[in-house]
């Protein structure tokens, strides 16, 4: 078989020999920073509208029940005949709050663990990358079935099962980080020219380890989310009568028979809409401050 | 193993720290109440809740390494026995998912390395990209509607038709219940081995070697096939193998939606239930899974990549 592959026609070939650009670029760092602003200006807009149409959305309208959606109900109504569009909205934001929660603590301790791991020597290292390996052993629904159960369900018993769930991946990536910038000839020749190990700290580590560690929590976001929908989906999450994501999704599963489709699918857009948010917040973020991509 | 029983260790402080009390859980409300005070310190001494945590997890440990996990109250039968007959759906399920998805991403990872920057590449990078967002269970509702609800292909749940006794049950009525758990289990699983297939595989085509064999005059697909293909293969398999975490998290959410009895819908009932014994079990059999593959995983890099077997010990 040697027909001619289309992507290296003559022009092509051209293109490529004498650096032409293909197309016109837009100034990439002003996209990517503009992406950025958006997600995370978008990502407040559903925190906010949540909270003020919180009480709105668990309102019951009997004589406005399974509608399917119309302009008057976008995402259509439940068998209470509450709006499944506000009801979706409330419930994001708290899936967005309790991601934060859940993101920061776990960044936090992220942070701990590899700086012990990273600069407290080698039995420490040891304990820590065990301990990682050990929470990585477990399946991580799993594991927040066990947490969750342990402290008893409920509001809190999730928000704190995913809040301390999430460290092992951000732990091994910020202990890769810290122990490639303790071994970097800067920080030697610091060393070397006497600089206090405080100093080192504050003035290499922390300005090489902070951007990575800012990256890494807002890409735990999407995945603190999910696991708080997926368990909640469970049931072993928010209660009943809380606008979550999870709750609407299981609750759906009793209707889907009777054809009731909307219930599922809207939210379950809403949900991976809001989720690719916190993924473009997050990897723009990335490609600004990292110089090897963010000319690409 | 050290490994294994420190998740044990954590697993059964887990479930012993929960405040929900077994006692009260699995006798309900109004029998407790009107219990004997014999009758309820009976039950407490039936339970150990007045025996200390570790003399408890000794107990447990001991008899769980003899084979005895308990007693499963949710199921009323042994432990052993509930996880045995529901890890075959599971393990099935799992089985049908990894190697589909395997394949299929690894297929969908080449293609669109090859066609790198065409529709085709597009297409599998934001079809990747929509999907790690996507939660599993959701996947599992739409599947639902459009092929059980809507276009009625497949049933809506189980893993058997309902009403026919286990003997009458064909190998065709398993397959049929199969299909929609492991199709999105599958699908779920295709994100992350294309992605990193993809990746590996544009490497692989920019190196010296495919550059010679193609200034030999191969097409690219015949330089791949000849030189690359085996490259990207191996690490796409340890990949698989340690991903098995995530296919089984997954699989308890899709067993919940589909009904499916496997290990994770027993979890789940046992989480919810305060099934203490079958929770635990479970916990300590998936991490078993889990460990396994990346035993064959950690054994792979070797094969795959002798510089890894040489510098042992070291973290990758």
């Amino acid at each position: 078989m040697s027909s001619p592959n289309p992507y290296t026609t003559v022009m092509e070939r051209a293109a490529l020999a004498l650096h032409l650009p293909r197309r016109r670029r837009v100034a990439n760092r002003r996209v990517l920073l503009a992406s950025f602003v958006i997600a995370v200006v978008a990502l407040v807009a559903i925190v906010v509208a949540g909270r003020v149409v919180f009480d709105a959305a668990t309102a019951t309208d009997f004589s406005q029940k399974n509608l399917a959606p119309s302009p008057a109900h976008l995402f259509g109504t439940d068998w209470m005949g509450r709006d499944m569009f506000l009801r979706t909205v409330a419930g994001l934001s708290t899936s967005v709050l309790v991601g934060l929660l859940a993101a920061s603590v776990s960044a936090v301790v992220a942070l701990v663990l590899a700086s012990i791991a990273a600069l407290g020597g080698k039995r420490a290292d040891a304990v820590v990358t065990w301990l990682v390996d050990l929470f990585m052993g477990i399946p991580h629904i799993v594991l927040l079935i066990l947490v969750s159960y342990a402290l008893g369900k409920g509001f809190w018993g999730v928000t704190i099962a995913v809040a301390v769930t999430h460290w092992p991946s951000l732990t091994r990536v910020l202990r890769a980080e810290i122990l490639q910038c303790r071994e970097s000839s800067f920080v030697a020749h610091a060393r070397k020219f006497g600089v206090s190990s405080a100093r080192i700290a504050l003035t290499h580590m922390v300005p090489y380890v902070f951007p990575q560690f800012l990256v890494g929590l807002i890409l735990l976001f999407p995945h603190a989310i999910m696991h708080e929908a997926a368990i909640t989906f469970l049931g072993f999450g928010l209660s009943r009568d809380v606008p979550a994501i999870g709750v609407i999704l299981s609750e759906s599963m009793s209707y889907l028979s009777a054809g009731m489709w909307w219930l599922a699918v809207f939210p379950g857009i809403a949900l991976i809409l809001t989720v690719m948010l916190f993924d473009v917040a997050g990897s723009s973020l990335r490609r600004l401050i990292d110089p090897h991509s963010s000319q690409e | 193993m050290l490994l294994l029983l420190a998740v044990s260790i954590i697993v059964f402080a887990l479930v012993s720290l929960s405040p929900i009390d077994p006692v009260q859980a699995n006798v309900g409300q109004s029998a407790y109440l009107n219990m004997s005070p014999e009758k309820r310190a009976a039950l407490a001494e039936y339970w150990g809740s007045n025996v200390p945590l570790w003399e408890r997890y000794f107990n447990w440990i001991s008899a769980f390494l003899q084979g005895d996990m308990g007693t499963s109250l949710r199921y009323n039968a042994p432990v052993a026995q509930v996880i045995a007959t529901r890890a075959a759906n599971t393990l099935l399920l799992m089985l049908v998912a990894w190697v589909v998805s395997g394949v299929l991403g690894f297929a969908l990872g080449v293609v669109a390395a090859m066609k790198r920057g065409s529709w085709v590449d597009k297409l599998v990078k934001g079809y990747c990209f929509v999907l790690a967002a996507t939660p599993a269970f959701w996947i599992g509702l739409v599947f639902l509607i459009v092929f059980a609800v809507w276009l009625g292909w497949f049933p809506v749940g189980f893993s058997v038709p309902i009403g026919k006794s286990a003997a009458d049950v064909t190998i065709v009525d398993a397959l049929h219940h199969l299909v929609l758990p492991a199709l999105t289990l599958s699908v779920v699983g295709v994100a992350n081995i294309a992605m990193h297939t993809r990746e590996k595989a544009i490497d692989v085509m920019e190196s010296d070697y495919i550059r010679f064999a193609r200034a030999r005059g191969l097409t690219p697909w015949q330089a791949l096939r000849a030189h690359g293909l085996r490259n990207l293969l191996l690490p796409a398999i340890t990949l698989q193998f340690a991903s098995i975490s995530e296919i089984f998290g997954g699989s308890v959410l899709v067993e919940q939606v589909f009904s499916y009895p496997g290990l994770g819908q027993a979890a789940v009932t046992a989480g919810l239930g305060s099934d203490v014994a079958l929770l635990a079990a479970i916990a300590v059999f998936s991490a078993a899974l889990v460990f396994v593959g990346n035993l064959i995983a950690n054994i792979l890099y070797g094969v795959v990549d002798p510089r890894i077997r040489k510098g042992e010990g070291s973290h990758v």
